[in-house]
């Protein structure tokens, strides 16, 4: 079986599978993946990471995000080969890591969510709103989520919820 | 979904991606992604070789070179909408980089994917065209500088031939006398527009020395109007001005009618739009 060395152009065989490393929520793991295979479907099926939500599958619901290198990005819209030697975040690692414990509770308090298909892209869409932006408007909340699609809640509860939390960051912040 | 299989490879090098484009092979570049691989998960696209760029060093960057502001083909749309230069230099970018899709969409895709793609819809094509960009084709028979108004071909066709890179794309640097106007309806905040309007005019008080508009989204290419810059230039600004340009712009389209609506519909969004947007280029 081939190996991709970091800076090497070893081309990969359509029916070929490869070994790819890289780093899953803090942890350093490998395993085999097909050049047509993404992300999301080898996050949830070598990983059992499935709090990475397959909605569409062409970049429009925003239910598979997760974070590549720091940023959000769909998971669906990158092959898993693209991971080799990249450092992934799904939702699991964010939730683990406690960062956005205060904006989960805010998300249960509001009722930011009903049937949770859209929650973790949602999570990693205002978790990187919130911080880029200490305090977002509701326009700009509005906007960054507008590449999230819920079918539940109409958007209100979750808005409130991303505000309210940016809103008790601030506060906190500012008492300290 | 999945991929109809192909295989991969990840060249470090430009030569090495102008070999493989050279192959014979059926080949895709991908770049950012974010148009191609829904195309690849839904089977639209079935290439049999994958050279992934991402890996190029060659092809990142903004930089400022002699009167352009030179944009790599690795560079994200997030990177410029970030980017000092672009927002001081090429300020329509900077605008128009707001109705680009969502963050998640913009931290990967590439603003010369965008161009290479040719999406009648997006809003890069419309202000390379605009702004009479150069985008830079590299094959192994050498360099090709292609102008933005030369490169859009038609609906999701481009100047490029198959065995080039799109490596890079030169948007000229804005000079204190011109000013800019971008403005789209979408359905939702970051989808693709329906209709869409980017303008650049140099105006000395009020009167049109120059006027660069650009309608697209409904047309299958960016439409850049003979008729607007030929009743602005040399008149004055007044609401009857905008509305006879906006009255010649809708004479000059040709919209498609789709989801977003009839073409009737579209004429009527165009006209609002371009008053709109010249109003405001002239009323700062």
């Amino acid at each position: 079986m081939a190996s991709l060395p970091k800076a090497e152009p070893i081309p990969v065989e359509a029916d070929e599978h490869v070994q790819i490393a890289f780093t899953l929520n803090g942890v350093s793991v490998q395993t085999d993946v097909l050049p047509r295979q993404h992300l999301a479907d080898v996050l949830r099926q070598a990983f059992r990471l499935t709090g990475t939500h397959l909605g569409c599958e062409q970049g429009v619901c925003g239910a598979c995000n997760i974070l590549v290198d720091g940023k959000v990005a769909r998971a669906c819209l990158m092959l898993a080969i693209q991971a080799d030697g990249a450092d992934i975040c799904t939702i699991e690692g964010l939730t683990d890591s406690g960062i956005i414990a205060d904006l989960q509770e805010a998300f249960v308090q509001r009722n930011a969510l009903q049937c949770g298909f859209c929650t973790p892209g949602m999570l990693m869409t205002a978790h990187e709103l919130l911080k880029q932006e200490p305090a977002p408007e509701r326009k700009l909340i509005r906007e960054t989520i507008s590449g999230n699609l819920c079918r539940c809640t109409g958007y209100h509860a979750i808005i409130d919820a991303v505000e309210s939390t940016a809103r008790a960051r601030r506060e906190a912040r500012d008492a300290s | 979904m999945t991929a109809a299989a192909f295989a991969y490879v990840r060249p470090t090098s430009v030569e090495g991606v102008l070999e493989h484009l050279d192959s014979g092979r059926d080949v895709t570049i991908l770049a950012g992604g974010q148009s191609l691989m829904p195309s690849l998960n839904m089977r639209l696209s079935t290439p049999e070789l994958v050279v992934d760029i991402n890996r190029i060093e060659a092809l990142r960057g903004i930089e400022q070179r002699n009167g352009y502001i030179r944009i790599g083909a690795l560079v994200r749309h997030a990177e410029v909408a970030s980017s000092d230069l672009v927002s001081r230099h090429v300020p329509l970018i900077a605008r128009a980089m707001r109705h680009v899709a969502h963050p998640a969409i913009r931290n990967r895709g590439t603003t010369c994917g965008s161009l290479a793609n040719a999406d009648p819809a997006a809003e890069m094509p419309a202000c390379a065209v605009t702004l009479d960009a150069t985008l830079v084709l590299l094959s192994r028979r050498g360099r090709r500088d292609v102008p933005a108004r030369e490169f859009f071909l038609g609906l999701f066709e481009t100047a490029r031939q198959d065995n080039e890179l799109l490596a890079e794309v030169l948007f000229p640097v804005a000079r204190p006398s011109e000013r800019f106007g971008f403005d789209e309806v979408a359905t939702r905040h970051g989808d693709f527009a329906a209709v869409g309007v980017a303008a650049r005019a140099t105006l000395a008080s009020a009167r049109f020395d120059a006027l660069d508009l650009v309608l697209f989204a409904c047309e299958s290419r960016p439409l850049h109007s003979a008729a607007a810059a030929e009743i602005a230039v040399g008149q004055s600004w007044s609401p009857a001005l905008g509305d006879a340009i906006a009255t010649a712009v809708a004479a000059e389209m040709e919209p498609i009618d789709n989801l977003h609506g009839r073409g009737d519909t579209k004429r009527k969004q165009a006209r609002t739009l371009i008053t709109r947007v010249l109003e405001r280029i002239v009323h700062g």
